[in-house]
């Protein structure tokens, strides 16, 4: 039986397009139209985790277990530890969330997500400076000068120029890209900077310095500044300031080159503070681009439980937050951490081989659909349904529109959603006895 | 489940009782005549009943909420209490999460609580916050006024399709009514500029804030909507804009209400009824306002009272926000919403000292004072834009205590006496004034005094009795009871449910979120679709299919139907 | 000879595409390898040839690629578990580990690339 569903969302990067085709024949997907390749090959699938798995040793092989015996060996790990840390929570849905929060505060676990090696500088800098920024269509209608900063759409977020931000043409930027300046700022002379109106090459490490020379030159400031400026020729700055000072609506997207350099969420303060006094010429917003299509949810879901958007530690009973201090790598590198559960996330990839160290040495409960490095460092792994393919439900685009993923296909796993309950469920019965 | 609240001196304007010692009868959920020798009895042994509060304007959930949170967790941090059995943590003091949201106005007595504004294509995430606030119930206004088919419409002064896109747009944001803030200055906005008056023509659309709001007033009176327009002026936060409001409130004259309602409500007028022409000459105008509502109809408002202290703005008034930033040197968080509208979020403090604050807080207490109907002035903060809504209890003692007034008076800076009325107003006002401005009045404006707002028969069973005895007591004098008294309520009754008992969270039943079904003829509304798919095809970021607010996210509606009926043709 | 030189790490397109099958060899292939400009690959081999780059933090052995884009001094590998082999750990107070702009060197090889497996077997 074949069915066809149309303004499928596509569950992989920030962008969430929304204008997928998707074919369904005997429920397995065989066409994803209009998906980018990284988009496709989500929605199509890999080769999944069949069942749940099972070891006390953390080098023996694994052995398939019934779904209760997981649960159950998750819930009394996570139940017995004292500093437990539930991570990841990017590839889920906001209903995948709410459930997970809820096992955090009975547990008194720390719950951070992907945020953490991403754009969780990025809200650390909008503790401090706000964030003046728009949907992805007031951009796409109205502006006429955009700047990449340590970004890389061609590679992270393939649809983002075609339906946002570069080619896409609106009610007030009908000539689409030839209406529009593109510039490019990165250490690299990326794929998106060879398409670029302008590229300009910063020394890694110097985006602090070079966005501060850009306010010092907006603010009539030039002659303090030296010839060249992180490697940048000062000339080049003059021209970039001038640039955005014509703007009638200017858009800066930036990416993990400024969260992940040396400064850290200070550059992104300094880029917010540039956003902020450039609205005194036209008008600029500026954006995080956010990689995984739900991490931006996780942040919102967070915020309105708890009132903080990441790096949460229930310790105390109530609502903590001080990355530096509560953040995944921060207890991971104090050895602090006991157990963890990781869902939706992958910290054996995507964590410094020192937090997978101490990972590789506590209890690990795994909750994923797909087998990878923290597979390798588990103790129980569940396999899941596919959240946005097999499961509907809410995600938060990168701009902070939320909307409903359809179901695809049927789930052949359950969900996050079931497997949390159920744990969090059999986690009140341990406590309890 | 049948309950019996007995001996309490109860306030119930709307049914003229004001003090009278009268029993009321609950079951399953309703106000009834009487119940079985079986039911739980409530002694209230003289204190004051009144009905569950209800709060017409206050911003409690939604995209903006949410930036408060994540921009304030300097906020957060205030107000914090851990989990219990019962309740889920709270935390923050002007942007409290989703639970302390729900507990606190329930600790206060609130029952139900109205969202001032949500952009329709952030409306989910607004009931995704909605579904999570417990207790009470809910609903949410939707913008309106600088959406590019509701300008369109207005500029091809075809009626028709307005009404069909508010009432579809209605459906697709599962929203309550019509908010408008600052007419056409949204759209403005999104090239950083804006309207300076009623008259100022948007460029591209060929509208004028005027045309503006005449029109989605007289959309609103077609559709029977339960509730008015609900206008944040234009010029808000400028010295001198009560002339903009009372330009504003004039507009009203032109629509014949189709209710037994205003035709416009004038929100939040402590940031609206600005004299003066700069900072320096800045002082309050909220006399005229208020003696304008003394000589017209159809118009109602709501004080936005200042509470000194911190506070966190936050509007669909995009500009104003960016003004704020500035002249504050505070941080700023901007969102606009491609096609609708704008938004702010700005911190301030309010500083005793500070001229413009003393002056301000001094506005919402004039307003009630010297309009004198309180069914025109409703109580609110502009939570948490004035202050945060925990502060309620004050304004409440505030407006009933002269002698409040003037200790504080003595604590503000001296602009307070020369550039506001408010040291010589000797009005206080009684319990049934306050339960008009918190009650029957807000349920009146909203369109809801059918269930809302009373305790007559077939009323909701949302009750608050408070540890005040209205008979041994004097307001004026001991104010500090009167305060502490309406910060805890003794019970508060939800739905037929104690909710709160002594000031704490007994159960957390989930309310219901409000939301208004208004049909247009089916041709009517097809016509008006063409140029919605049309703006979807060419515009906005994502797909019609994905815009409306599905089902899921309202697991527990209450559907309020209006519509323009259509004409059956044989 | 050794070459001394920044580290970044970040996303590529093909990184994304095997992110979710991350035992496969396509994921290997799109994330252990360690990008030079020409110039500089040239003094280490030919491309394809394998590179160990080292620094304080840890050595991986990972394929050698030329990119002109990046400028001198300044190698990539796309982010994955070969990258994490050598990041730097520390948050610097904000939660955050040093995931671009790493010292490091790099030097020819003739030892092969870990398996996924492998490389995690390491820190057991």
């Amino acid at each position: 039986m074949s069915n066809v569903i149309t303004d499928a969302l596509c569950p992989f990067c920030g962008c969430m397009c929304d204008d997928i085709t998707v074919v369904v024949e005997n429920n397995k997907i065989i066409e994803a139209k209009h998906a980018c390749k990284i988009g496709a090959a989500k929605i199509m699938g890999h080769h999944r985790i069949k069942a749940p798995m099972m070891r006390k040793d953390k080098n023996a092989d694994f052995k398939e277990v019934s779904y209760d015996e997981a649960i159950n060996e998750a819930a009394r790990m996570l139940a017995n530890s004292k500093r437990p840390l539930m991570y990841g929570w990017a590839s889920v849905l906001c209903e995948v969330h709410k459930k997970g929060i809820l096992l955090a505060e009975e547990l008194g676990a720390i719950i951070d997500n992907t945020a953490t090696v991403c754009h969780g500088p990025s809200t650390l800098a909008v503790h401090e400076k706000g964030l003046p920024t728009s949907t992805l269509g007031q951009i796409k209608n109205r502006a006429d000068v955009v700047v990449f900063w340590g970004s890389n759409p061609v590679h992270a977020h393939p649809r983002h120029m075609g339906r946002y931000s570069v080619f896409a043409k609106g009610f007030f930027s009908e000539k689409g890209r030839r209406g529009r300046k593109i510039i490019v700022v990165d250490v690299r002379k990326t794929e998106t900077a060879g398409m670029a109106d302008e590229y300009i090459q910063v020394q890694q490490g110097s985006d602090y310095l070079v966005i501060s020379a850009l306010r010092a030159i907006l603010a009539g400031q030039a002659a303090v500044v030296p010839d060249t400026v992180g490697g940048v020729p000062k000339e080049q700055l003059v021209k970039l300031v001038d640039t955005l000072k014509a703007a009638r609506f200017g858009a800066i997207f930036f990416g993990m080159g400024l969260t992940q350099s040396m400064s850290r969420y200070k550059n992104i303060d300094n880029a917010i503070s540039l956003t902020t006094e450039l609205n005194s010429f036209g008008k600029h917003v500026i954006m995080p681009m956010r990689g995984h299509y739900n991490v931006t949810g996780f942040g919102q879901v967070c915020a309105w439980e708890t009132g903080y958007a990441t790096a949460v530690d229930f310790a105390r009973g109530a609502p903590y937050y001080n990355p530096g201090e509560t953040a995944a790598n921060d207890v991971l590198t104090r050895k602090e951490t006991d157990a963890a559960m990781i869902i939706a996330g992958d910290a054996g990839a995507h964590f410094p081989a020192n937090s997978v160290r101490h990972l590789a040495k506590i209890p690990v409960v795994q909750i994923d659909p797909y087998w990878n490095p923290t597979t390798e460092v588990a103790n129980v792994v569940i396999p899941v349904a596919i959240c946005g393919v097999e499961v509907e439900g809410t995600a938060y685009r990168m701009d902070g529109v939320s909307l409903r993923y359809r179901k695809m296909i049927e789930p052949t796993h359950p969900t996050d959603l079931e497997i949390l309950e159920k744990i969090t469920k059999r986690v009140i019965e341990i406590r309890g006895e | 489940m049948e309950l019996l609240i007995k001996n309490g001196a109860v306030f119930d304007p709307a049914n003229g009782i004001a003090g009278d010692k009268t029993d009321i009868s609950i079951k399953d959920g309703k106000i009834v005549d009487k119940v079985s020798s079986g039911a739980i009895v409530i002694d209230a042994g003289g204190r004051l009943v009144m009905p569950g509060g209800v709060d017409a304007h206050s911003h409690i959930a939604g995209a903006k909420v949410n930036v408060g949170r994540i921009m304030r967790p300097e906020d957060t941090r205030a107000g914090i209490k851990p989990r219990t059995k019962i309740t889920r943590p709270y935390t923050g003091y002007t942007v409290p999460n989703v639970y302390a949201m729900g507990y606190r106005y329930a600790q206060m007595g609130y029952t139900t609580v109205f969202e001032a504004a949500q952009a329709i294509m952030k409306a989910r995430h607004t009931h995704e916050e909605l579904e999570e606030i417990p207790i009470i119930d809910k609903g949410a206004l939707t913008l309106f006024g600088s959406n590019w088919p509701t300008m369109d419409y207005v500029r091809e002064k075809n009626m028709d399709k307005l009404a069909a896109y508010v009432a579809w747009g209605l459906l697709a944001s599962r929203g309550f009514g019509i908010k408008v803030v600052n007419p056409g200055g949204g759209e403005m906005w999104g090239f950083g500029k804006n309207v300076t008056g009623l008259d100022d023509v948007v460029p591209n659309f060929e509208v004028t804030p005027r045309d503006i709001i005449v029109s989605l007033m007289k959309v609103n009176e077609m559709l029977g909507l339960p509730h008015s327009v609900h206008l944040h002026c234009n010029n808000l936060g400028k010295p001198g804009n009560y002339k903009t409001t009372l330009a504003s409130m004039e507009l009203a004259k032109q629509v014949k209400p189709s209710k037994d309602r205003q035709v416009l409500h004038v929100t939040h007028v402590t940031f609206n009824c600005w004299g003066g022409t700069n900072w320096g000459d800045f002082e309050s105008k909220a006399d005229e306002i208020a003696n304008y509502l003394n000589n017209s109809e159809n118009v109602t408002t709501d004080m936005g009272q200042l509470i000194f202290g911190s506070a966190t703005t936050m509007t669909a008034d995009g500009p104003v926000q960016y003004a704020n930033a500035k002249l504050l040197h505070a941080k700023w968080a901007n969102g606009d919403v491609e096609l609708e509208d704008a938004s702010g979020v700005v911190p301030i403090f309010y500083v005793k000292q500070v001229s413009i604050h003393a002056i301000m807080w001094a506005m919402g207490l004039e307003l009630a004072l010297l309009t004198k109907d309180p069914y025109k002035v409703l109580l609110t903060t502009d939570h948490p834009n004035g202050g945060p809504f925990v502060n309620y209890p004050e304004v409440i003692a505030l407006l009933m205590s002269n002698k409040k007034r003037q200790e504080e008076i003595k604590t503000l800076h001296e602009a307070v006496h020369k550039r506001t009325k408010i040291p010589g107003i000797e009005r206080e006002l009684g319990f049934n004034d306050i339960a008009i401005m918190t009650r029957a009045g807000s349920a009146k404006v909203l369109g809801l005094l059918d269930t809302k707002g009373h305790l007559g028969v077939g009323a909701d069973a949302d009750v608050s009795i408070y540890d005040i005895k209205p008979d041994q007591t004097d307001p004026s004098a001991e104010h500090a009871k009167i305060k502490s008294a309406f910060q805890s309520a003794a019970y508060t009754i939800k739905g037929g449910n104690v909710v709160v008992k002594d000031g704490q969270i007994t159960a957390t039943p989930m309310g219901r979120t409000f939301w208004v079904d208004a049909s247009v003829p089916d041709e009517q509304k097809e016509i008006m679709m063409k140029d919605i798919r049309m703006k979807f095809k060419n515009y906005y970021s994502i797909n019609l299919a994905n815009y409306m607010v599905q089902d899921a996210y309202l697991t527990h509606p209450y559907v309020v139907r209006a519509g323009v009926i259509p004409v059956e043709v044989s | 000879m050794t070459l001394k030189v920044t580290l970044i790490t970040g996303r590529t397109i093909n990184q994304g595409a095997t992110i979710e099958n991350k035992t496969s060899s396509d994921y290997q292939e799109a994330t252990a390898y360690c990008e030079l400009n020409s110039k500089e690959a040239g003094s280490l081999g030919k491309p394809g040839s394998h590179v160990r780059v080292k620094t304080p933090h840890g050595d991986v052995v990972v394929k050698l690629k030329e990119n002109n884009g990046n400028p001198d001094g300044i190698a990539f590998i796309p982010m994955g578990p070969w990258a994490n082999a050598v990041v730097d750990p520390d948050t610097k107070g904000c939660g955050m580990p040093g995931f671009k702009g790493i010292p490091a060197e790099i030097e020819a090889t003739g030892d092969r690339i870990l398996l996924m497996k492998e490389l995690i077997a390491r820190y057991k």
